[in-house]
């Protein structure tokens, strides 16, 4: 019973970890699908008084990915009844160009400036408007929670960790006696810290099953792909070979390195 | 005649101005079976512990089965006590381990496959009367019952040494006369060397023993 315990406290000890690392990554993975959502949406406007081709102003800058030239031919149709058909195309001809310009990520602000800068070093180009100042927000706010997962990540490892360390010096202190009677009969170090190693194999990989295992039925039943489908972000939360794979080496990595610190600083009984 | 341990001004001591042992000269052949007496905190399980290098000596030079034990590494400790057969008053049996298991330990660590050593556990349990106690766990067993065990561990991988400390301690009279004639046996017939820490000789002994008493740190030979 007393050995369940003592199981069950790093298996739910390590489970936290693991937790906190798949949390981080699927932060991860939601806000750069939110980011690609967002450059989908998102575009620069910019006023030029000559005609430009797409390729011109790819040339321009590796960022931007594509561009189309917004019609004016609607707010004409507006002023029909208003002007004269000779005004109109007077208008017409006089009337800037418009072009919306698609990039092929979301930029940071201090890309944004850049790019508005390098833009304007065109002559031809006599405004790009960037909303810089929507832009900002959103991006400060994402970043900020991307901030505050990561902290929060780091804060639990660091103290689950202290917690798996407290937890195999009990084991220490229970496998003690059965140790100093093997190292009276000449057990390598290995041999006689066996016990400690299956134990903490064994409880890093059932730790590592029910993290896919919950996982698994957070995908499943779409309790938060769902929600986050609705505002068009589309993200896989939990990568099974991947994820599973990494959580499997952390898990086995922190027990077998806490489990190799506790026998290394076992000392034999005199 | 080769001999099995060898100490020049051999001193012991667990703090530095706290000498047990004091500049010890002795020598002990190989196939002797040997007492160390002494009254209690006389040294004499520091003695002991000193020959499977659970204590290093502090000043003079230590030779067990001939490797030196001044700063002896792990491997080479961990090497000589494969050699040797330890007996505690305390028996000191893994409790979570089946008698059988537990008398298998040496021959685990000595890597024999499981034929050679369930057989020679089988044959080490029929010499102390416990082979229908095989699968029990210690804490089953009486205290007599468990030192035999622990005899029959100490014998399962023919060391060259034995050392036992108060080995009857607390024993009943037929665990004990189990015991020495099992001590005498592995002297006589194997030609093991067996040092025994105790506070009485017993009577009635059939093999010719040498007898060293420790007093004030000094150790004498009295026959």
């Amino acid at each position: 019973m007393k050995s369940l315990k003592n199981h069950i406290s790093l298996i739910i000890a390590l489970f936290t970890v693991l937790a906190s690392v798949q949390i981080y990554v699927a932060v991860d993975r939601t806000i750069a699908a939110y980011e690609s959502h967002l450059k989908n949406d998102y575009s620069v406007i910019v006023v030029a008084n000559k005609a430009f081709t797409p390729q011109e102003f790819t040339a321009m800058s590796s960022m931007i990915e594509r561009s189309e030239p917004i019609s004016t031919e609607q707010v004409l149709e507006r002023l029909k009844g208003e002007m004269s058909e000779k005004n109109l195309a007077l208008l017409k001809l006089t009337l800037p160009k418009f072009y919306r310009i698609y990039l092929n990520r979301f930029p940071t602000p201090n890309e944004i400036n850049n790019l508005q800068k390098k833009l304007q070093k065109n002559t031809a180009i006599e405004r790009v408007e960037g909303f810089s100042q929507t832009h900002d927000t959103v991006y400060k706010l994402m970043l900020l929670f991307k901030d505050v997962v990561q902290v929060f990540s780091i804060a639990i490892a660091a103290v689950t960790s202290l917690l798996i360390l407290k937890e195999m010096r009990l084991w220490q202190f229970q496998h003690a006696e059965r140790m100093n009677i093997m190292a009276l009969f000449g057990a390598p170090v290995w041999l006689r810290s066996a016990v400690l190693f299956r134990l903490a194999i064994v409880d890093a990989i059932i730790a590592t099953l029910i993290l896919c295992f919950a996982f698994f039925i957070i995908d499943y039943y779409g309790v938060l792909t769902l929600p986050l489908k609705e505002i068009g972000i589309n993200v896989q939360l939990f990568n099974f070979v991947n994820d599973a794979l990494r959580s499997l080496a952390i898990s086995l990595g922190i027990s077998i390195a806490l489990t190799f610190t506790i026998v290394m600083f076992h000392s034999e009984e005199e | 005649m080769d001999k099995v341990i060898i100490a020049e001004n051999l001193s012991l001591s667990y703090k530095e101005f706290e000498t047990i042992i004091s500049k010890a000269t002795f020598s002990i052949d190989s196939g002797d079976f040997v007492f160390i007496t002494g009254a209690s905190g006389s040294g004499k399980s520091t003695l002991l512990k000193s020959f499977y290098g659970a204590i290093e000596p502090r000043q003079g030079n230590l030779s067990v089965g001939g490797v030196k034990m001044n700063r002896i590494s792990t491997s080479k400790l961990n090497f000589l006590r494969r050699h040797i057969g330890i007996i505690f008053q305390d028996y000191k049996l893994i409790k979570e381990w089946t008698i059988e298991k537990n008398v298998m330990l040496p021959l685990i660590i000595s890597g024999y496959t499981g034929d050679v050593s369930g057989a020679q556990v089988q044959k080490l349990l029929g010499h102390v009367k416990l082979t229908h106690q095989a699968g029990k766990y210690p804490p089953e067993l009486s205290g007599g019952e468990q030192q035999r065990v622990a005899m029959a561990r100490a014998l399962a991988h023919n060391p060259i040494l034995i050392l036992a400390d108060e080995p009857t301690g607390n024993l009943d009279d037929y665990s004990s006369s189990v015991i020495w004639s099992l001590l005498e046996g592995a002297n006589t017939q194997l030609k093991t060397t067996v040092i025994v820490v105790t506070h009485h000789i017993p009577e009635g002994l059939k093999v010719p023993y040498k007898h060293y008493h420790i007093e004030f740190g000094n150790i004498n030979e009295i026959s």
